[in-house]
């Protein structure tokens, strides 16, 4: 392996290293649920996305060809992180917070949490109602 | 030089998974704990990565890609439990 790739390689996976127990570490010192979200959401997904990008290096590095399946495994990690949280928050909502208190969404239909979502006739007028305006 | 840096990053993401269980023992409400346990499933695909990257095979990134799949699913799976009372309605 030639001396460049090999320090990329190193610096990477020690990037990665960091931001993984960095965001780790976030579980255990943040103090509020809402805050704890925070940290393994992103520290970790840029974390693993570090490691992903170090292996690739490495394949390119060794085999001289570069791999793919690195690239679909971060595309997938980013892609489902903020679902994730967003329904981690939800159920934190549901689970712990007054309804009441809650502020207004400002449309027609309240929280997706204590709501369905409207049906496909309501969503139709919905829409003519507002283009009305 | 890339052993000592997989030594290093192996022990941060062993690190990682100690604190997910921690918080998953301790956590005051289940939402702390799909969190933590969403945590854990990424320390392992990092940690799975990071083997193959050692033993320098392409065997360990079909693993860790089935591992991501299992462990998006399972988060939803939980969540819309706690959401919705049942899973398929």
């Amino acid at each position: 392996m030639t001396d460049p790739a090999e320090i990329l390689v190193t610096i990477f996976i020690v990037l990665g290293g960091v931001f993984g127990l960095v965001g780790s570490y976030g579980l255990l010192k943040l103090r509020d649920t809402m805050q704890r979200l925070h940290g393994p959401t992103k520290a970790t997904t840029l974390g693993i996305g570090s490691v992903l990008i170090a292996s690739m290096i490495h394949a390119l590095a060794v085999k001289g060809a570069l791999s793919f399946h690195e690239l679909l495994i971060t595309l997938f990690l980013l892609l489902t992180a903020p679902i994730t949280a967003n329904f981690i928050a939800k159920a934190y909502i549901i689970r712990n917070s007054d309804r009441t208190k809650l502020p207004g969404t400002g449309g027609r239909y309240g929280w997706s949490v204590y709501d369905d979502a409207p049906g496909p006739s309501e969503a139709t007028t919905g829409e003519q109602g507002s283009s009305q305006d | 030089m890339i052993d000592i840096a997989l030594t290093f990053a192996f022990a941060c993401f062993g690190l990682g998974l100690l604190f997910c269980l921690w918080r998953i023992t301790v956590g005051p409400n289940p939402a702390d704990r799909i969190l933590a346990l969403d945590t854990m499933v990424i320390n392992v695909i990092a940690l799975l990565v990071l083997y193959g990257v050692r033993e320098g095979t392409a065997v360990y990134f079909e693993a860790s890609m089935l591992v991501a799949m299992v462990g998006f699913v399972s988060t939803v799976a939980y969540c819309r439990f706690i959401l919705r009372g049942d899973i398929i309605e």
